[in-house]
């Protein structure tokens, strides 16, 4: 089990070597996400300024899960932000070099680059979760503390997993990059915000189609300790590990059936 | 080594724009051959013939249509993995090195990927350093290596991990006169001295020639040729030129049992079957001879024989 991480590590800290050897691209990089995912949370503000409450949600409350969202998301670009790219790896045959090596092939697209450059979006998002804990006066115990140290690694694999599924797509298309980033960025920005604002139609989208509502919505109703005004039952609150793994699962399974069918159609 | 029977691999194409019509191609169509271990076998066919499609059902790339496949004793499709620690693939022209970083770090990370253990590894790569002459750049990013360090690099990268079996596509491509040779004469070496088998898909005849023993010539999918490279030349093309130099420039010379092709000054160009040496005597009898060599048939011209008429 430490073996595959140690790699991931070694792997990834050669990209982010070679990112560094462009300095000046990767500091303006750096500076460019923190700015532009400021501008990103200016709109929330800005919504707050003409209304004084979002449904249920205060300001606090929204900045609340607005943060969690874009670390868990952030934490996600990091990591496998680069899937993005790979129908061009497709295209150019550059899969074929992976499936020659004795690894896992999800792994080593997931190892084979790291978007260091995207920490800005991160860094905001810490920056943000600073100032909603300072507003919000949460009542800390253990549960809530340990609800919030698992909810961001299940939301990362949440997201991830939606990342990779989109990521699947491209074997039959070999393009449809545009497409799949309608799920991913799309289901990120919205994920940010509380789901029972959103109509029955895109609220069980997010719930059951791409299960992004688990990365914030219910966590964040157990640490704020909120009834939830969908009235949905009070388990759905601990359920997002569960929803993380199950996503997990299925978006590996899709995988495996999306390289079946590449290697039986031939890129 | 290596053992394909009946092998196919068809392809679903749609064409047309608005209704798309499904077309099945046969990259592949029942192929057949055996590679012992230790042959340096060349794969050879014009663009497009099933080449890489070949290559890519050997090392478990894609799975074959129908047909069955074994190569070092496993099937290639189903053990992937398994097959990718015995096997080295090196693509002339994809990049499998880390473009940005020294060479040597592609190095490092391959012998984790590959869980090479760390005195193999040194020994290897000491061998390597030497006999491809690396250290002048192993420490140079990829990207800022020439061509012919480059594929150095590559090589070096696709046999870290002691494979039984090397896969080369097109490994010269590209390459000036002194780094073909280097790259030819590192691969007998592997092959000789480690009893690599190797197999070399290319479109340089030059090193065929020099490298292999044995051919497969593929095209349209299908096997045209499989066999040793004289045997190919007596097939298909036994004519020989005798070039002779006269003392002075003369019309074409008549001589019993060969044509001649071509006349330049005193320098003529006749076509010949058989033993050199009556005709030789021939020439001699009816002019005066300055200088005379023979000419081997020419790998390529016989290879442009094949694609033009297989059926001969």
């Amino acid at each position: 089990m430490v073996e595959p991480f140690v790699l991931w590590r070694r792997l990834v800290g050669a990209q982010i070597r070679s990112q560094l050897q462009y300095r000046a691209s990767f500091v303006l990089d750096l500076a460019g996400s923190f700015l532009i995912s400021f501008v990103d949370f200016l709109a929330v503000l800005v919504i707050f300024h003409n209304v004084p409450r979002l449904g249920e949600w205060s300001v606090e409350e929204v900045a609340f899960l607005y943060a969690l969202s874009s670390i868990s998301f952030a934490v996600t670009d990091l990591a496998i932000g680069h899937l993005d790219q790979f129908p061009q790896k497709i295209r150019d045959g550059n899969f074929d070099i992976l499936l020659v090596r004795p690894r896992g092939s999800l792994y080593q697209v997931i190892a084979s680059d790291f978007q260091l450059r995207r920490l800005g979006k991160a860094a905001q998002g810490l920056l943000v979760l600073g100032y909603a804990l300072a507003a919000l006066h949460v009542d800390w115990d253990p549960g809530r503390v340990a609800m919030l140290v698992v909810m961001i690694p299940a939301g990362v694999v949440l997201f991830s997993s939606v990342w990779v599924i989109g990521a699947c797509l491209s074997f039959w298309t070999t393009d449809g990059g545009e497409f799949t980033n309608a799920f991913t960025y799309g289901g990120a920005f919205m994920a940010q915000y509380p789901i029972d604002i959103y109509g029955t139609w895109l609220r069980r989208f997010l719930c059951y189609i791409v299960p992004l509502g688990f990365v914030c919505y219910f966590p964040a109703l157990y640490i704020l300790d909120k009834r939830d005004p969908l009235g949905l039952p009070r388990f759905l609150e601990f359920s997002s590990p569960f929803v993380a793994l199950l996503a997990a699962l299925v978006a590996g399974t899709i995988w495996r059936g999306a390289v079946r069918h590449y290697r039986s159609a031939g890129g | 080594m290596i053992d394909v029977e009946h092998l196919s691999k068809s392809f679903v194409v749609r064409r047309g724009k608005l209704r798309r019509q499904r077309h099945v191609v046969d990259a592949v169509a029942d192929l057949s051959f055996r590679v012992e271990r230790g042959e340096l076998l060349g794969y050879l066919g014009p663009n497009g013939a099933g080449k890489s499609t070949t290559i890519k059902m050997l090392t478990g790339i894609l799975v074959p249509s129908s047909g069955r496949v074994t190569v070092a004793g496993l099937d290639p499709s189903r053990r992937r993995i398994e097959l990718a620690r015995r096997i080295g693939a090196m693509f002339g022209q994809r990049v499998q090195l880390w473009w940005d970083l020294p060479l040597i770090d592609s190095f490092e990370l391959l012998r984790h990927i590959y869980k090479v253990p760390a005195d193999r590894y040194q020994a290897s790569l000491a061998r390597f350093r030497e006999v491809l002459d690396l250290d002048p750049f192993l420490h140079t990013p990829v990207r800022q290596l020439s061509l012919g360090q480059r594929i150095r690099g590559e090589l070096t990268a696709s046999l870290l991990h002691e494979p039984e079996l090397l896969f080369l596509d097109e490994p010269t491509i590209g390459l000036d006169v002194v780094a073909k040779q280097r790259v030819r004469d590192f691969l007998v070496e592997i092959n000789r001295e480690r009893g690599v088998t190797v197999l070399l898909t290319t479109h340089d005849l030059g090193d065929i020639e020099r490298l292999c023993d044995r051919l497969l010539v593929i095209d349209h999918g299908r096997l045209i040729w499989d066999g040793r490279i004289p045997d190919l030349k007596e097939r298909y093309g036994a004519d020989r030129m005798l070039i002779v130099d006269l003392e002075r420039p003369a019309p074409p010379l008549e001589i019993e049992g060969a044509t001649v092709e071509r006349v330049d000054g005193p320098r003529q160009w006749l076509r010949f079957r058989g033993p050199a040496a009556e005709l030789t005597a021939r020439v001699a009898a009816s002019a005066r001879l300055v200088d005379l060599q023979i000419a081997e048939p020419d790998i390529e011209e016989i290879v442009r024989r094949i694609y033009s008429n297989p059926a001969i």
